[in-house]
C-alpha cells in the first residue's frame, strides 16, 4: 500500500442467508471500517441476493459509508458463478483497494475465484490485520494451527477472508447510503436444486462456547455435552475418535482435519489432546479439560482442568451455571 | 470419463512443526510426508466415479521428486498415470501460481471431472481448487460429501454452516471433498505392485509452455512464521469432591476468565 493517500475505498462484501446476516458479516464490515480509517477512505458495503434491501440499512451502524445492493432472483440462494460474476463486476466497476470477507464456506470460495479472475491476492482465514509502517499485514495459521504467519499482499485489490469469531465487533457511525447496483449474473450454468439446513442449532464454527467429547464419551450419548452446550447457547463437536466411532457426525469434528473454532469458551470433555484436535481449537480463548486421566496432554493445553468422570463432573457444571445464571 | 485428481504432498498431521532459520518457511528434516487428507477423498471419489461411468484417473501434482512417492501410493490405489511437475529450485509457489501451472497441465490432459481435496492441511488456503476452475473457466463445487453424475451432468451435495446444500451443474465440473464423502481404501499390495510400472510423467514447467516470468512474482508472500502463543495452562481445579470442583471452576470462569 505505497500510495497510502490516493486509497480509494474498503469493501466489505455481506453474507445473508434468507435475509438473515451471518455474524461474520458484522465482523468483515467492522474489519473494513477500521482498515479504511487507517487508509484514510470510504467502507462500502456489498450485499448480494433477493429482496434484501430492507435488511442493508443494519450495515450502517458499523461503519458502513455506501451501501450496495445487488438483487437478482437468481442470486437468491448462493451459487459460485453468478455470485462471483456480480460481484468481479462491482469491483471492477468501483476498483477498491480492499475487499474483505467473511471465512465462511461462501466466503471463502467466492475469494478464491476472485482472486484468480482479478489476478488479485489474497490472504485467506486471517486472524488479524494490521498496519506496518505502509503495510497491511495479515496474520493466519498454517499448517492446522500449528504456525502463525504473517502475509503482504502485492496487488489490487487485497482480498482478505477473516476467521469467524476472530475479531471484533465495533459499532460505528457510517454515512449508511444505499445505492442499487444493476446486478447481471452474466453467463451461468450452476442450478440451486435444495437445501437442509437445522434452524436453531449454533454454527460450531460461529459459536462463543463449544463442548466437545471425545472418546472418553465411551459411546454415541452425548446428553451431559448437550445440555451443557444448550445452557451456554453454544455448540456441540466432536474430537476425531468421536466421528470415526460413529458417535457424531464428521460435521461436529474439531481438528486438523475438521473445523476450526476459535470461541470464548472451549470445554473439552474426554478428549486427550492429540496435535491434531489441538490444531483445531488452539485459537479459543479460554480452553477447559475434564479428563479421568491426570496425565492426558490436554491438560498442559488448557488453561483449566478437572480431573474426573466426565459424566459426573458435567451435570455439576451445568447445575452450577443454572444458578449463577438464576442470580443474574 | 476423464478424470483427474489434483494431489498435494503433505506433512502428516502427526508432525511437530518447526521453523526454518529464514524465519518464513518450516523445517522439513524429520518431517514425515503423505497425500494431503482430503486429497485421499478425492483419489477414492475419483476411483469410484471410474468404476460406476469407465475412464481413467490421472493424479496431477505440483511438487518435488519426493512427491512421487505420493504420486505412486495413489496410483497403488488405483489410479491409472500420474504426472508431476518438478517445481525443485523455484522456492516454491503461492496458491495462485500453482493453480495456473494446474491448469496449464489440462490445456494437454482432457477432463470430465476434477477432483480436489477441499484444502491442504499445510498452507490451509481453500484456494488452489477453485481457483484452478476459475482459470479453467469451468464451474467448481466445493466441500463436496456425496456426488452423482446422469447425463453428462454432476449433482452434489456440499456441506455449509448448518447443514447441507445440493446443486447441479453440467459437466466439466471441479469439485473438492469433505470428509464424509468416503472411506479411502487402502493399496494393496499387488496394487503397489502394479503401480510401479504405471506411467508417471515428470515435466517441469517449461515442458508445459510455462517460465517463471509468466508466472510472475508471488501475489502473496510470507514475512514471518512464528509459533503460536503457547497457553500457560495446566491450572488444575482442586476439590475434595466433584461438587466442589464444578462450583471452583464455574466461579474462576465467571469471575476471573469473565467467560460466563
Amino acid at each position: 500500500m505505497r500510495d497510502i493517500n490516493m486509497a480509494q475505498s474498503v469493501f466489505a462484501i455481506a453474507e445473508q442467508q434468507e435475509g438473515v446476516f451471518r455474524k461474520v458479516t458484522y465482523e468483515a464490515v467492522s474489519e473494513g471500517r477500521r482498515i479504511a480509517d487507517g487508509l484514510g477512505c470510504e467502507l462500502n458495503a456489498l450485499i448480494l441476493g433477493n429482496n434484501v434491501e430492507n435488511i442493508s440499512k443494519e450495515l450502517e451502524q458499523f461503519g458502513a459509508d455506501r451501501i450496495i445492493v445487488a438483487e437478482n432472483p437468481a442470486l437468491h440462494e448462493y451459487l459460485p458463478d453468478a455470485y462471483v460474476n456480480v460481484i468481479a463486476d462491482v469491483v471492477n466497476k468501483e476498483t477498491p483497494d480492499v475487499v474483505i470477507l467473511g471465512a465462511s464456506t461462501q466466503g471463502k470460495d467466492i475469494a478464491a475465484r476472485l482472486s484468480a479472475r482479478l489476478d488479485a491476492p489474497l490472504a485467506m482465514d486471517c486472524v488479524a490485520i494490521r498496519f506496518e509502517e505502509n503495510d497491511l499485514i495479515a496474520t493466519r495459521f498454517m499448517y492446522g494451527g500449528k504456525i502463525l504467519a504473517d502475509i503482504v499482499l502485492d496487488g489490487k485489490p487485497k482480498i482478505f477472508t477473516i476467521r469467524p469469531n476472530a475479531m471484533t465487533i465495533a459499532k460505528a457511525a457510517g454515512t449508511g447510503s444505499i445505492e442499487k447496483f444493476d446486478a447481471d449474473t452474466g453467463t451461468t450454468v450452476m442450478k440451486f436444486i435444495e437445501k437442509h439446513l437445522e434452524t436453531g442449532k449454533v454454527e460450531l464454527t460461529e459459536a462463543d462456547t463449544v463442548v466437545s467429547g471425545g472418546r472418553g464419551m465411551g459411546g454415541p450419548d452425548f446428553t451431559v455435552i448437550e445440555e451443557l452446550a444448550q445452557l451456554l447457547g453454544g455448540a456441540v463437536g466432536a474430537s476425531r475418535s468421536a466421528v470415526d466411532e460413529g458417535w457424531r457426525s464428521a460435521s461436529d469434528q474439531v481438528g486438523q482435519t475438521g473445523k476450526v473454532v476459535s470461541p470464548n469458551l472451549y470445554i473439552a470433555c474426554g478428549i486427550s489432546g492429540a496435535i491434531q484436535h489441538l490444531a483445531g481449537m488452539s485459537s479459543s480463548k479460554v480452553v477447559v479439560a475434564i479428563n479421568k486421566d491426570p496425565e492426558a496432554p490436554i491438560f498442559s493445553k488448557a488453561d483449566y482442568g478437572i480431573q474426573g468422570d466426565l459424566f459426573e463432573v458435567i451435570p455439576l457444571i451445568s447445575e452450577e451455571i443454572k444458578k449463577l445464571k438464576g442470580r443474574k | 470419463m476423464e478424470i483427474a485428481v489434483l494431489l498435494k504432498q503433505v506433512p502428516a498431521t502427526e508432525s511437530l512443526i518447526g521453523i526454518a532459520e529464514n524465519g518464513i518457511s518450516i523445517k522439513t528434516d524429520d518431517i514425515k510426508w503423505v497425500i494431503n487428507p482430503y486429497d485421499e477423498f478425492a483419489v477414492e471419489e475419483a476411483l469410484r466415479i471410474k468404476e460406476a461411468h469407465g475412464g481413467t484417473v490421472t493424479i496431477l501434482s505440483v511438487g518435488s521428486e519426493k512427491t512421487v512417492e505420493a504420486i505412486r501410493t495413489a496410483l497403488a490405489m488405483g489410479a491409472d498415470k500420474g504426472v508431476l511437475i518438478n517445481i525443485s529450485g523455484s522456492g516454491g509457489y503461492d496458491g495462485i501460481t500453482t493453480a495456473k501451472i494446474l491448469s496449464a497441465i489440462f490445456k494437454e490432459t482432457p477432463f470430465d471431472v476434477i477432483i480436489a481435496g477441499q484444502r491442504a492441511v499445510d498452507d490451509d488456503n481453500f484456494l488452489v481448487g477453485p481457483a484452478t476452475a476459475e482459470f479453467l473457466g469451468i464451474p467448481h463445487i466445493s466441500m463436496v460429501i456425496k456426488e452423482e453424475i446422469t447425463d453428462g451432468k454432476m449433482k452434489c451435495h456440499r456441506t455449509v454452516e448448518g447443514g447441507t446444500v445440493v446443486l447441479e451443474t453440467p459437466l466439466p465440473v471441479l469439485i473438492t471433498t469433505q470428509r464424509g464423502i468416503n472411506e479411502p481404501r487402502y493399496a494393496s499390495l499387488p496394487g503397489i505392485m502394479k503401480a510401479k510400472k504405471k506411467p508417471l510423467d515428470i515435466k517441469t514447467i517449461s515442458d508445459i509452455g510455462l517460465d517463471s516470468e509468466t508466472l510472475g512474482k508471488p501475489l502473496a508472500k510470507i514475512v514471518k512464521m512464528q509459533t503460536p502463543p503457547v497457553r500457560k495452562g495446566g491450572i488444575m481445579i482442586d476439590g475434595e469432591s466433584a461438587q466442589e470442583k464444578a462450583a471452583k471452576l464455574v466461579k474462576i470462569l465467571h469471575e476471573e476468565a469473565k467467560v460466563l
